[in-house]
């Protein structure tokens, strides 16, 4: 199950055909698996990485250090699920350290992502402070190179 | 005048694959799956190991036995692998990759005349390593029947007054073929009984897949004194060019190997040596990664090339399969040749690896996935056309 997680997680589109006969199944119990893995909830979803400064260079991601006050009842998973259903924030994580929420944000211009952390961000109750930072250049992004190096040169036959 | 070449030089018949090679180079666009190293960069971290070495200034010679803290990490490596421990000082040597390890090991142990038996298809250079030693090699076939491992009963028949050692390789290039224990333990037993050295060449052992780890016979009691474990990083950790391997052995023939090794080569590059140190240390969840890529592969071209009727078994190791073209009515030339020119498409012919390679030919899955399924789909084409042809000159 591994191997097919590995293959999906860097090609969603690969041809079920070639799953098959990489994985030594059938196409139909390569299905069935990832039918599988989608029921259960361990495949949540297929995206594709984009490289943002080709396709639409205005667009302007955020990192956001959130600190909260967490509740008595569920800590920050009641908080945390409130960020997280703005369409603004594309991931949300719980962090170690010196703040407590990781928030990415995603909008078409800084005025966008000012406006949302003034008034909707900062202005729910449990949030302390914010931090925003903004990010001026892709080098990897989910595991995918925005500049790739020149594939090495091999001799085309050794021994 | 010209300089005269040394006879026992001149001899040597010119490598199979250079030919090959050579024409590979003068044609565009053509895809190899003749390449015998791993298709994947030296993983990062490794790399970074070898900048940081020169960043500090390490461009000088090491001990002529190679950096203590590699030989160390050479010793803990094997032990983990075969449960026979090796101390790190006396008995590890660090070699400019397995090739040169495999020349200082003959030429320690060699008088002129004695014999090593090898099997084959093997790697090209076993037999001429033996002669350049003064040596005379001896061929033991291996057949695609049993899947090309070394039977004990053929190498008890091969054994004559002169025998010295015997050379294995194990997962072997180019059959992709492997050993199992009790397999091993029998080879071990006719080496006891007749008193002979081994070298064993574990290049591939680490590519091992279904779950099926490499068995070294240096773990069969009795056989650590007679054996010369030969082992390197080029292949496991995709570091070809870091010319990087190790023999480990008896003290005695640790110091015969280095008195060779200290007026020829003096040592391995400082730099890739610090790369070593790093590769052993750190560097297994590279080395998986890239054993379950090529796991994959290699399901992927076995059934492409059976479906073909190209008879293929599923190798357990290395990353090469050996598939049977005898069915096409070519040699193994011929196909190689035929595929090159009218599919651009490389493989070796088995012959390359030996009179015992006829009938194969050698593909190596160290390449990425888009070109294996071009490639296969070519080789497709090309035994579709080949068999049209066939029943076209029966019908006439």
């Amino acid at each position: 199950m591994d191997a097919l997680i590995d293959l999906l997680r860097h090609n969603p589109l690969m041809a079920r055909e070639d799953v098959a006969r990489l994985l030594g199944l059938t196409v139909a119990d390569v299905n069935a698996r990832i039918a599988g893995l989608e029921r259960d909830g361990i495949i949540i979803g297929y995206q594709t990485v984009i490289n943002r400064e080709k396709w639409n260079p205005d667009t302007v991601t955020a990192v956001i250090e959130v600190k909260v006050t967490p509740e008595r009842d569920g800590g920050f998973d009641r908080i945390a699920s409130r960020i997280s259903k703005f369409e603004e924030v594309q991931s949300c994580y719980l962090m170690s350290g010196g703040y407590d929420l990781l928030v990415l944000v995603e909008a078409g211009n800084l005025r966008q992502v000012a406006t949302f952390v003034a008034e909707k961000l900062s202005t729910i109750e449990a949030v302390v402070s914010t931090a925003t930072r903004f990010r001026l250049k892709t080098y990897k992004e989910n595991g995918a190179f925005h500049h790739f190096d020149t594939a090495p040169e091999r001799l085309a036959v050794s021994p | 005048m010209s300089i005269p070449i040394a006879d026992h030089v001149r001899d040597i018949p010119k490598s199979g694959i250079r030919d090959f090679f050579e024409i590979v180079q003068s044609m565009a666009d053509v895809i190899s799956l003749g390449i015998g190293e791993p298709d994947f960069v030296t993983p990062w971290h490794i790399r970074e190991a070898a900048i940081y070495s020169l960043e500090k200034g390490r461009t000088g010679y090491t001990s002529n036995l190679g950096l203590p803290r590699l030989r160390r990490a050479i010793s803990d490596t094997v032990q983990r692998a075969t449960g026979v421990q090796y101390d790190p000082l006396r008995e590890v040597l660090v070699s400019v990759g397995v090739s040169e390890a495999i020349d200082v090991a003959l030429r320690a142990i060699l008088n002129p005349g004695d014999e090593v038996l090898y099997h084959e298809p093997c790697y090209v250079s076993y037999s001429p390593s033996v002669a350049l030693a003064f040596g005379t090699a001896r061929a033991i076939p291996t057949r695609a029947e049993d899947h090309f491992s070394l039977r004990a009963d053929a190498l008890e028949a091969a054994v004559g007054p002169r025998t010295k050692a015997v050379m294995l390789n194990f997962p072997t290039n180019p059959t992709g073929a492997t050993m199992d224990r009790a397999q091993i333990e029998a080879i071990a037993g006719v080496c006891i009984r007749h008193n002979l050295a081994v070298l064993t060449d574990e290049i591939y052992s680490e590519l091992t897949y279904d779950d099926r780890e490499h068995f070294s016979i240096v773990s069969v009691p009795g056989m650590k004194e007679r054996t010369i474990y030969l082992h390197g990083l080029s292949k496991a950790y995709a570091m070809t060019g870091f010319r990087i391997g190790y023999a480990c052995g008896p003290n005695s023939i640790i110091e015969a190997m280095m008195k060779i090794h200290q007026y020829s080569i003096l040592c391995a590059p400082i730099m890739s040596q610090d790369a070593a140190v790093e590769a052993l240390e750190r560097g297994e969840p590279s080395m998986l990664r890239m054993r379950r890529e090529y796991a994959l592969r290699r399901n992927y071209v076995v059934s492409a090339l059976n479906e073909m009727g190209l008879d293929c078994f599923m190798p357990r190791g290395a990353f090469y399969v050996f598939p049977k073209i005898t069915s096409t009515g070519l040699t193994s030339q011929e196909f190689s040749l035929r595929l090159l020119h009218e599919k651009r498409v490389a493989v070796v012919p088995g012959t390359a690896f030996g009179a015992s390679g006829e009938g194969h030919v050698r593909c190596s899955y160290a390449t990425g996935l888009e070109q294996i399924k071009i490639a296969m789909q070519r080789i497709g084409e090309f035994c579709v056309e080949l068999r049209a042809d066939q029943q076209a000159r029966t019908a006439a």
